[in-house]
């Protein structure tokens, strides 16, 4: 207990320290000044409410990092602590500053069946209900911290390369990350086993994007809203019972574009050139 | 919304890759690339990290790799590469990699077996061998002297230091990390075959229809095989069936269309259910159907069995450190902890789970099994005795026991087992067994691997295109160099032994040494070479190529040993381990392609390569290490007479030297290398050697100082092709034959023996194989098969008793054999305090013990480090969470793991696995030391554990 305790102070004390030099001047803020406005690319806590939502209710109080960082798991075998995944920006990060996010090159999430950094969020900008599941239970296979996205040219694996570390990496490997195999035609006696994304699945935690062994990442995390793409509402999949779902929120649809902005009776008035 | 997005795209560098997701990028010119490598050179060579020898292709620039890709040449993956084998290249360039000799000094410069290592010139790291190496011979007699050689020499390496070894010092004690690897395998074979390797090839997969893999995780240890499985199973997905059987469930899992989860060592009752359905379902066994292939098994095949009471491998009573035993159990340097397993050697009470498979061979629960040390013996039964010793695996008792996992219910287990047991019996269906560690780290490896034979055998499915039982080996060259070379304690080239006075003088003649010079004795196996030094007998020890000191189970014994006592141990290396850690002396290797070189891959594929670049620092390679070492002893150093332990004498053979015109002083260099070594000369302006660096030979730039002081300016004549072209002589015409050496640096490795010029697919089969067709031209028969391994080919007759010695022997030449070898546990199983089965082995991101492959950043990034895998409700009732440290524990020692309870691992309850490439979580103090009796391979897949959180 005494350990862990003075664990927490040495975090408190470093969180404060860089909190302290950024708050120095008025040009070192300004010099920052990106960092007071959304960053699209960065990668929040498990459970974080939508970003612009997100940065209104943070109140950057590092209790989810604090959480991380101390949880039981997070020692190196020597006893040392390990450095948590969870970061609070500072001046230079390029992300609102005092706000927590993560890098999964440097540290991923390591999906902790506890999710300890979400229950102490006190402002609602973490919301644990959305990774209760059905039972009430803290699960940490509903997060969407983000969204693996895979560069086919420079996966290795689409090469013909025997790879898939990702696919070993991942902590919902089969469902979030599966293989597809497929017939190396060059070879005529080799498959390609090429890793798949499901974003259904899976939680953006980064182990994937930290596991890939080419130079940058040919696997990595982007937020679910800049690495989706959305199919209309006006479709549903006849193969598929399920698809129904996808378009529960489906409403009346008006469309207009540049020919129907119009009035009909103003286009008809109009008169033909011949 | 789609703003952020549209500013994402503007802003972010990772844009470009994430906007090019599924688009193709334009290729280049063809010409442009060319142009850009123009001043690169590519030259072909083979892969270093695994056994199934996948050919490279390497780009040097300015006397330094920068690139490699797969080899589209290379038959046995056309290009292609798993990761490891994708960063070939950077392998070598590691910030650390060992430069200089290092010795450990005090102050005044002294060798201080407590001090610090400092830097020394090779002159003075072989002035300390020299001197510790005669102290120990001196102590011990050449029994004194050990080497840890490995299965990643390259066959030049592992020649001349098996010459050195047993030719000059006269010791046997050199034996390879190989032993770890695919001992048991070797024996199998030698006690099946007659003769070391498989029978079939890689050809196999793309004609089977079924692939079983056996203790196999061919996923991640073989993914180039892996992917060519696949590709077959894509080709035909109704037809090709994968069955995966395995301790827990892994990569290989993933495509299998049965995955059968067996309590650890029950593979043995697992083959003998297979067995036993074909026999007695057989018209001649009792059953209503046509099974067994009688025409086949009249003609090739003969029923034999051994004995039982063998123990397993561990220590025996009086041994030195396990002595004196005191009252409370404790035993010299063993607590008594460690002793209640190591007592299990002398005898142990026949449990209830193995009672009903051992019956047939005259025991039953809870009698005393009296062991004696694990003998290679067997003899002629007959079938009525084979098939009286499948008569206890009945689909009941074989579920009962071997079912794995506590949460698949006994129906769906059975239902598998008798799916397993029609694929392999479904006519006109082709059926590869695959395995690897699972059945050759196992106190049974020897038996188990029998026991895959006898399937293949009585179906006639063995030797044939697509179908037979395949030994997947481990390391780049375990076959080539461990088992071809022989660098083992008990073997000489070609499959000869020491212990055979024909094969002695054989070996002498080739040499060029006294007959009566080489030892007969070679029982310094690699543990027994660790127990040796434990034991104070062995007081010189050189590490080569191999990390000895992680590698190996009940690891704190060794180590200790190493550091305390009073020995001398060396470790050359590319870079610093553990091994290197423990020694004395660190000496700086040449690695893989800075030297030549040649592997053997384990369809008998025999590669050569160049060396391409020059080594780093003053690192130069274990031929020349070994080379420059044998200048410094002399006849009348080494070939005095001596006492061996067992009171053998070998013969003082210096007078006999002087006939060979060798005096006192000439020195092993001379009579070992030199002498012939200069018949082969070098010329640069020829191929293989033009264009190419060549540092033992001829020096190089780095202007090296030697073991003598002076610059090294090369040995003068071309030592590569001369050590490999006299190895090779030891096997052409005895059914080993390799191509010249010159024709392996033309083609992309050629499977032996190559007869003619052509490789052998098939071996054994008249088809295919010369060998098997003349033998049966001699023998005058119809046979499609000759068995033709000529060892242990005359047997007593007995029954599953013993042999009746009255009966005389009988010959068996040109067949194999089926035995009989019931299922027993395992000298440690899980109890009360030890709740858990650990089991070990690799990922697929790191090679053995990960001192090259933990050096490359994206590697190591990849896995940073060994994870304990369990079972969530493991997990959950020993209090422990996903990530967090826990207490991995046995009878010998402890380590700290983190557990994983998802993931690419996935065991049943009861069983945990922990990868031992990781020195931070040194699983080899966990591990027991049992090894096959027969085979003397370690058992790392099995011993009890406890998990607490820490």
């Amino acid at each position: 207990m005494a350990d862990s305790n003075n664990n927490r102070r040495k975090f408190m004390a470093t969180t404060l320290q860089s909190v302290g030099l950024t708050a120095l001047g008025g040009l070192l803020w300004s010099g920052y000044s990106d960092e007071v406005k959304a960053s699209p690319l960065v990668l929040r806590p498990p459970a974080a409410i939508e970003e612009e939502d997100f940065l209104k209710a943070c109140i950057k109080c590092g209790l989810c990092a604090e959480a991380c960082v101390n949880r039981d798991s997070n020692k190196n075998t020597d006893g040392s602590q390990r450095d948590g995944t969870l970061i609070m920006a500072k001046g230079g990060d390029h992300k609102m500053i005092g706000t927590p996010f993560f890098i999964p090159t440097e540290i991923p999430c390591y999906m902790c069946d506890d999710i300890p950094c979400v229950p102490v969020c006190p402002s609602g900008a973490l919301d644990m209900k959305s990774v209760l599941n059905k039972e009430n239970e803290l699960d940490i296979n509903l997060a969407r911290m983000g969204l693996a996205v895979v560069h086919k040219e420079s996966c290795v694996a689409f090469w013909g390369i025997q790879c898939d570390a990702c696919y070993r990496a991942c902590p919902i490997q089969g469902e979030a990350i599966t293989i597809e195999h497929q017939k190396n035609d060059r070879t005529g006696k080799h498959a390609f086993l090429l890793p798949i994304v499901h974003s259904d699945i899976c939680t953006g935690c980064g182990l994937c994007e930290k596991a890939c062994i080419t130079e940058e990442p040919a696997i990595f995390v982007l937020p679910v809203e800049e690495a989706t793409g959305r199919a209309g509402n006006h479709y549903v999949k006849g193969w598929d019972m399920k698809d129904q779902l996808r378009v529960k929120d489906a409403k009346e649809i008006h469309t207009v574009d540049e020919r129907s902005d119009k009035k009909a009776s103003d286009y008809l008035n109009m008169e033909v050139e011949y | 919304m789609s703003v952020s997005r549209r500013d994402f795209l503007k802003s972010s560098a990772a844009v470009a890759a994430a906007g090019a997701v599924g688009i193709s990028v334009p290729q280049e010119a063809q010409a442009e690339a060319a142009k850009a490598e123009s001043n690169w050179r590519w030259d072909k060579a083979a892969c270093r990290f695994c056994g199934t020898g996948c050919g490279i292709m390497l780009a040097t620039k300015g006397g330094k790799i920068v690139a490699v890709k797969g080899d589209p040449a290379a038959p046995v993956n056309r290009g292609l590469n798993c990761i490891k084998g994708y960063f070939n290249a950077k392998i070598m360039y590691g910030a650390d990699r060992l430069k200089t000799p290092l010795l450990r000094m005090n102050d005044k410069g002294e060798f201080d077996k407590k001090g610090k290592f400092k830097p020394v010139s090779w002159k003075r790291a072989f002035d300390e061998m020299e001197f510790h190496a005669k102290k120990a011979l001196k102590a011990s007699g050449p029994e004194g002297v050990a080497v840890f050689a490995s299965g990643q020499y390259t066959v030049m390496e592992g020649y001349a230091a098996q010459k050195m070894m047993k030719g000059g010092f006269r010791s046997n004690a050199i034996d390879p990390n190989a032993r770890h690897c695919m001992a048991s395998a070797v024996v199998g074979f030698y006690q099946t075959f007659g003769i070391d390797e498989p029978s079939g090839c890689y050809d196999d997969i793309e004609i089977t229809d079924t692939i079983v893999t056996w203790g196999s995780n061919m996923a991640e240890m073989h993914p180039i095989l892996w992917s060519r499985v696949s590709d077959r199973k894509l080709s035909n997905p109704d037809k090709v069936k994968i069955v995966n059987i395995q301790t827990y469930t892994h990569r290989t899992c993933d495509i299998g269309d049965i995955n059968i989860i067996f309590s650890p060592n029950t593979d043995l009752a697992l083959w003998n259910y297979i067995a036993r359905e074909i026999v007695y379902r057989d018209k001649k066994g009792g059953g209503k159907e046509d099974i067994i292939d009688w025409d086949f098994i009249n003609e090739n095949i003969v029923f034999t069995a051994g004995p039982t009471n063998i123990g397993y491998g561990l220590r025996r009573a009086g041994e030195k450190s396990i002595t004196p035993v005191n009252p409370d159990g404790s035993a010299g340097k063993y607590t008594a902890l460690e002793m209640e397993i190591i007592n299990k050697e002398m005898e142990k009470k026949v449990s209830a789970k193995e009672a009903p498979a051992l019956e047939p061979f005259g025991y039953k629960e809870g009698d005393t099994m009296k062991h004696t040390a694990g003998t290679l013996k067997h003899w002629h039964i007959s079938f009525e005795d084979y098939k009286k010793s499948l008569e206890p695996y009945t689909l009941e008792y074989t579920a009962e026991i071997s079912k794995g996992d506590p949460n698949e219910s006994m129906e769906s287990f059975k239902e598998k087992l008798q799916a397993l047991a029609e694929l392999y019996i479904e006519k006109n269906r082709k059926v590869v067994s695959f395995w690897t560690m699972g059945m050759n780290q196992h106190t049974r490896g020897t038996w188990v691997n029998t026991l895959s034979y006898n399937v293949h055998f009585m179906l006639n499915k063995q030797a044939l295109p697509g179908n037979g039982a395949f030994s997947l080996t481990g390391q780049p060259s375990a076959c080539g160099t461990a088992r071809e070379v022989g660098t083992f304690c008990h073997r000489l080239p070609a499959d000869m032994m020491v212990k055979n006075p024909k094969h002695r003088a054989i070996t002498e003649k080739t040499w060029g040494i006294p007959a009566g010079t080489l030892n007969p004795v070679g029982n310094q196996h690699i543990m027994k070479i660790h127990r040796d030094i434990e034991d104070g007998i062995v007081k010189f020890a050189w590490v080569n190529v191999c990390n000895a000191y992680q590698d190996s189970a009940s690891a704190s014994h060794w180590i200790k040993a190493a550091r305390e006592m009073d020995n001398f141990i060396v470790t050359s290396d590319g870079y610093p381990g553990i091994s290197a850690k423990v020694s004395d002396l660190v000496l700086p290797s040449a690695m893989i392609y800075e030297k030549w070189g040649a592997y053997g891959n384990a369809e008998r594929r025999t590669q050569h390569w160049r060396q391409q670049v020059l080594p780093v620092g003053d690192a130069m390679s274990d031929t020349w290490q070994w080379m420059e070492f044998a200048k410094r002893f002399t006849v009348k150093d080494l070939w005095g007479g001596y006492t061996l332990r067992n009171g053998k004498k070998l013969a003082d053979v210096r007078a006999d030297a002087k006939k060979f015109d060798y005096t006192d002083d000439t020195t092993m260099y001379d009579i070992l290398f030199a002498n012939k070594g200069k018949e082969y000369k070098l010329d640069m302006t020829k191929f293989p050697q033009e264009g190419y660096d060549n540092s033992e030979c001829i020096g190089d730039s780095r202007n090296v100082k030697g073991g003598d002081g002076e610059v090294f300016k090369g040995y003068g004549y071309m030592v590569h092709e001369y050590l490999f072209e006299e190895y090779a002589s030891f096997g052409r015409g005895h059914g080993h034959d390799l191509a010249p050496f010159e024709v392996y640096h033309k083609v992309r490795g050629l499977k032996w023996p190559v007869i003619d010029g052509k490789e052998t697919q098939w071996r054994f089969n008249v088809k295919y194989d010369p060998y098997a067709a003349k033998a049966v031209k001699d023998s005058g028969n119809n046979s499609t098969h000759a068995f033709y391994g000529p060892l242990a080919k005359n047997l007593l007759q007995g029954n599953l008793s013993g042999p009746d010695k009255s009966k005389g022997k009988k010959s068996l030449k040109n067949k194999a054999k089926i035995f009989a070898r019931p299922y027993m546990d395992p000298p440690e199983m899980p109890d009360e305090k030890y709740d858990t089965w650990l089991c070990t082995g690799r990922v697929l991101e790191h090679w053995h013990s990960g001192t090259m492959t933990m050096r490359v950043p994206e590697l190591f990034r990849a896995v940073p480090e060994a994870l304990c895998y369990m079972h969530p409700k493991d997990a959950k009732a020993k209090g422990l969470k996903r990530g967090e440290l826990a207490w991995v524990e046995s009878r010998r020692g402890k380590v700290k793991a983190r557990v994983e309870t998802r993931g690419r691992n996935r065991p049943p309850q009861g069983l945990v696995f922990v990868p031992w490439f990781d020195e931070k979580v040194f699983i080899n103090k966990v591990c027991l030391d049992a090894t096959c009796p027969m085979s003397k391979q370690t058992d790392y897949k099995k011993c009890a554990v406890s998990i607490k959180k820490v």
